[in-house]
């Protein structure tokens, strides 16, 4: 009987869990330019349900932590499972939501919920004129040949969708596993990767598909790389395509395909995991494997310059920090003070940390973030938000 | 007064002749068994042959527990874990001290059963329907005379499968069992038993279990004022399950010794119901498993002073993984795992307080797989161990060393095309030593204490999983140190005719472990890293208490409680808000216990059963948003036996989780709430 005594005093009942509402973290000094904040949209690890949204903002200096769950706490099973894409269009905010196949819209400044757009298994998104672009690695199946299991693939597409009704208002099918998109000159370009049929006889894709909006029909089919992932066009109508390789050799590599020209301008041995494009300037940072570095990837921090197609820096962190991050995952540059702002995954368990370095690569400050912090927005007036 | 002194008296003499009549290890060893007599509950005093007994469920007292596979039964262990991730069909796997299911080895009737995939055995396939008794054993099953395999796993769980009985002239048992209940189970079996001679028995049972797995969860949030912040209520789906179990044993006794001889068959279907994330409600994967095993043992004494055993083993298991979902990567695997195993183990007493032990072990393990560069890996495993059992007067002592050589064979295949064959060598010794003090006579109290170190190959999804294996990994290290005693009182009269408590403390440390690290751009890519380290202090608690209310009337009561401290150490600069230096690790809890209380008035028996799993965190970050709130069950069930001519019958219903709590043990895999059985059992 004293044991069951002990036992009742040792141990705690079970609650209903409490939602975990905003926590607002001084960082630094305030800052006064058009650009008022910026969005932080951490994945959360798969199958965990554990995306989240923090905001900083500028004029305060502090970090605003879980800013989506405080502002819809009401929200059956909260923001989602792994945040893969953020971005501003107008008044609204979308956010991707990879496994949990919906694209979630909110108030830009508020983070009230608008609503949902259901699309299976979607990856990017980019706006042009009125609709919201969504790349999605569903599409039909295709079966060829016996219909052995070899012989089954599932093509991609990318969802048109009214960015006033957020309905899906047309669909158009890319290739196998499309990535992220571009628009420019009245075309999408999006980075199949085919990444599902890794080591399958199809193997991956190695094309960048090319829709014209007007018709939204894809129009050609434009061979870069094998297993593409990134894609971002310049102001000269340059795309910076990246591809990760096959983790078999042929490693992550960085093109530049001008649109205009139809052709390929120049191949970057650089390894890729993640861009930013701001003005002439392409910061290119990658995590590659290293098992000599016993669970630290050797990252790489580089800038070039998209202007003359160099590599201007070969490091753009500048006082030794890099030896601190663990897994950089994500990239932002402030527009106006060219603050750089880098996400660590750090071990995919542990929170993950976000870094800010000035624009001459010294070390400013850093603070933990959400569960795999990765992709960036910036909120302001007169700024490309998306 | 005295006639009750007389029935008790009567129950031990009985007890003893009973236990005489039987092989010495098909006697459940340790002083915890419940011998099976009906409406008289007594402890058995018997000599046992391990320095530090199990944590044993045998007979009515296993039958009693609201349980459908053997992880449930396990539940009520001390130090034990159970992951479970929900419904009939959910894996259910083992950890116990919180050294993580590889170190666990699991017996069937003597032999492990082995799994070179994943190295994790699913006991939640393992259904009780024909099983006796379940030991956990800390260490090693402390006796000496066992195979070499018995010393390479640094805690043991040995199933016993029912062992035939006959009373009388009766050559033939007949069971027939039918259980129904929530989730649409049918779960029929039969069991026939066959006395062919007087030194040779056999038996064959089968079942079937349908479930179509669906009950309904509920998840919800509340603000800090109280007020519900949501609420949700959903069908579990997917969560379907068909399986069919063949089993078949055949017993002979010699002279000087005995033989044995078994099968196992297992065919299932099963859907994977997957984790419940925003917006994703239902999964659509499905798992097939085919499961065969044939065994046998022999065992001779020779002399006084020899005795020999021999085991010999070969399994074939198949697993076929499919994604039908469009939506998701198309995805059909099929994997096949074959197994040969020998082992000879031989006895000899030096004297008659002094036994030594050498034995030897040979096992072949073979995989295929339908995934593409696959490496098809085979493994040679030798092992040799020496051990040896000295008593002195009341103290006892063991101590073995068990040597290890691998070998491991595999391709390196790119596009079809194999461009290096591989071959690696692993030599390993570790030590054990186990002890049992008596410090008075008079009393029946004991101290104990043991070391032992033990180390968990990778497994070969590890090494070699197409693009996520590291075939670098190294052994992964466990060192245990445990400290305790037991004592326990029988009267024969009185209230309480037996109070049993045991205590042990204990610090576990794990080293190299062997865990998944990130590797590449996205979260779809892992490797194993042998870059993990984890140090467990612990304590082990247990009670019992038997007590005679009144005439017929009999209350055994059960409790066990466990406190763990299993703190994360593998990466120092972790600190800090959002680390996970020092962080205690995923899924276990620092409180956990049970209580298990079981009342028989002649032919009607009423248990009660509680599992208490204090909050712990999803990973070893411990933040608010990984938390876990503790849960807790209660179980009821009554049963009463009465017979028709000569058939006996048996009647049980069952309560689970009472009072209907909705809980989750993995992180978004949803538990059923209240749930029921009934289970009607003929015995001819």
């Amino acid at each position: 009987m004293l044991f069951i005594l002990a036992l009742t005093l040792l141990v705690s009942c079970r609650e209903d869990e409490e939602i975990y509402l905003k926590e607002v973290v001084p960082i630094t000094q305030p800052e006064y330019t058009s650009v008022e904040g910026f969005y932080l949209l951490n994945e959360g690890m798969m199958q965990w349900n554990l995306a989240s949204l923090d905001y900083y903002d500028y004029s305060t200096g502090a970090l605003s932590r879980d800013i989506y769950l405080s502002a819809n706490p009401t929200v059956v099973m909260e923001l989602g499972d792994v945040g893969n894409d953020i971005g501003i269009y107008g008044s609204k905010m979308y956010m991707v939501i990879n496994c949990s196949d919906k694209v979630e819209v909110v108030d830009k400044r508020t983070v009230k919920r608008i609503g949902q757009i259901n699309i299976p298994n979607c990856r990017y998104i980019k706006f042009y004129q009125g609709y919201a672009y969504v790349s999605s690695y569903v599409g039909p199946v295709v079966l060829e040949g016996e219909g052995s299991d070899d012989d089954v693939y599932q093509l991609g597409a990318v969802f048109k969708v009214d960015t006033t009704t957020l309905q899906i208002v047309d669909k158009c099918v890319v290739g196998r596993q499309p990535d992220e998109l571009d628009i420019v000159d009245g075309k999408i370009y999006v980075a199949n990767s085919g990444g599902y049929s890794q080591g399958a006889k199809i193997g991956y894709e190695n094309t960048v598909s090319v829709i014209d909006i007007e018709t939204f029909k894809e129009i050609e089919r434009i061979p870069i790389a094998i297993n593409l992932l990134g894609c971002k066009c310049d102001k000269r109508g340059i795309l910076w395509v990246s591809s990760r390789g096959d983790y078999h050799g042929t490693e992550s590599m960085l093109y530049a395909y001008d649109t205009q020209k139809h052709r390929m301008v120049k191949t970057f041995d650089v390894r890729v995991a993640n861009t930013w494009m701001d003005g002439d300037s392409l910061y290119v940072i990658s995590n590659e494997w290293s098992e000599l570095a016993e669970g630290f990837s050797s990252g790489t921090y580089k800038i070039i310059n998209t202007k003359t197609l160099e590599v201007v820096s070969e490091n753009f962190i500048t006082d030794g920090t890099d030896a601190r991050i663990k897994k950089p995952y994500g990239i932002a540059v402030n527009p106006i003070t060219k603050d750089i702002l880098l996400a660590d995954a750090y071990s995919y368990v542990d929170f993950g940390f976000l870094y800010c370095f000035g624009p001459d690569g010294k070390y400013k400050w850093r603070i933990r973030a959400g569960n795999i912090p990765a992709h960036f927005v910036f909120l302001g007036e007169n700024i490309n938000e998306q | 007064m005295l006639k009750r002194f007389s029935i008790t008296l009567l129950a031990i003499v009985a007890c003893c002749l009973g236990s005489l009549a039987q092989d010495a290890d098909d006697v459940p060893l340790g002083l915890d068994t419940v011998q099976y007599l009906e409406n008289v509950v007594v402890y058995g005093r018997k000599p046992y042959a391990e320095v530090i007994p199990a944590q044993t469920l045998a007979g009515k007292k296993l039958e009693g527990l609201n349980s459908h596979s053997i992880a449930d039964a396990i539940r009520y262990f001390s130090g034990v874990q159970v992951k479970d991730y929900g419904g009939v069909g959910g894996i259910k796997t083992i950890d116990i001290r919180s050294m993580g299911t590889n170190h666990l080895g699991v017996f069937y009737d003597g032999i492990q059963l082995g799994n070179a995939q994943n190295g994790q055995i699913d006991l939640g396939k393992f259904s009780l329907d024909n099983v006796e008794e379940i030991s956990l054993y800390n260490g090693q099953k402390s006796e000496i005379f066992q195979p070499a395999r018995d010393f390479g796993a640094a805690g043991s769980v040995y199933i016993k499968t029912r062992r035939p009985k006959f009373s009388g002239e009766k050559n033939d048992n007949f069971n027939i069992t039918m259980r129904t209940g929530s989730f649409g189970l049918a779960n029929p079996s039969v069991r026939w038993e066959h006395r062919i001679s007087r030194t040779l028995i056999m038996s064959l049972s089968a079942e079937y279990t349908y479930a179509t797995g669906q009950y309904h969860f509920r998840y919800r949030k509340k603000f800090s004022d109280g007020t519900i912040a949501w609420d949700t209520t959903a069908v579990r789906k997917n969560g379907d399950v068909q399986a069919f179990r063949a089993e078949g044993a055949i017993f002979g006794t010699l002279d000087e010794g005995k033989w044995n001889a078994k099968f196992y068959y297992y065919d299932s279907e099963r859907g994977i119901p997957g984790a419940i994330v925003n917006n994703v409600w239902m999964n659509s994967q499905r798992q097939w498993d085919r499961n065969f095993f044939t065994q046998g043992g022999w065992q001779r004494r020779f002399g006084d002073n020899f005795e020999t055993m021999v085991n010999a083993k070969y399994a074939r298991d198949f697993m076929h993984y499919n994604n039908p979902d469009t939506t998701l990567m198309l995805v059909d695997n099929k994997f096949r795992q074959d197994e040969i195993y020998v082992s000879s183990a031989n006895k000899y007493t030096i004297i008659p307080d002094w036994d030594v032990n050498l034995s030897v072990d040979y096992k072949w393990n073979y995989l295929n797989s339908t995934l593409t560069n696959f490496s098809y890996p085979q493994r040679h495993t030798t092992l040799a161990a020496f051990a040896t059992a000295r008593t002195w007067h009341r103290f006892k002592c063991q101590a073995s060393l068990l040597y290890t050589m691998i070998n491991d064979r595999y391709k390196t295949i790119y596009q079809g095309e194999t461009l290096a064959h591989h071959s690696k060598w692993i030599h390993k010794f570790t030590p054990a030593v186990f002890m049992n003090y008596q410090p008075v006579q008079r009393y029946d109290f004991y101290l104990r204490a043991f070391y032992k170190r033990i180390f968990r190959m990778p497994t070969f999804n590890d090494l070699f999983y197409t693009d996520m294996g590291n075939a670098n990994l190294r052994p992964e290290y466990a060192n245990q140190f445990d400290l305790g005693f037991w004592y326990q009182r029988l009267r024969e009269e009185g209230f309480f005719t037996g109070l049993k408590f045991t205590a042990d403390a204990y610090y576990n440390t794990i080293t190299d472990k062997i865990i998944a690290v990130p590797s590449g751009r996205g979260q779809y890519r892992w490797t194993m890293m042998n870059i993990g380290k984890v140090k467990i202090i612990g304590v082990d608690v247990t009670a019992r208490a038997t007590m005679h209310l009144a005439r017929d009337f009999n209350v055994d009561v059960n409790l066990s409680y466990t406190y763990q401290k299993a703190r994360d150490y593998s990466d120092p600069e972790s600190t800090g808000y959002g680390g996970t230096y020092k962080g205690q690790i995923a899924y276990i809890p620092w409180h956990s216990g049970s209580v298990v209380g079981r009342a028989t008035w002649r032919d009607l028996d009423v248990n009660y059963s509680f599992i208490y799993v204090g909050e712990r965190y999803s990973t070893s970050c411990n933040e608010r948003a990984y938390h876990q709130q503790p849960w807790y069950t209660h179980d009821l069930s009554a049963s009463y036996t009465f017979s028709i001519g000569s058939t006996k019958l048996k009647v049980a219903a069952e309560v689970n989780n009472l009072f209907n709590q909705y809980y989750d043990v993995i992180i978004n895999y949803p538990m059923p709430g209240r749930n029921y059985k009934l289970i009607l059992k003929f015995d001819f």
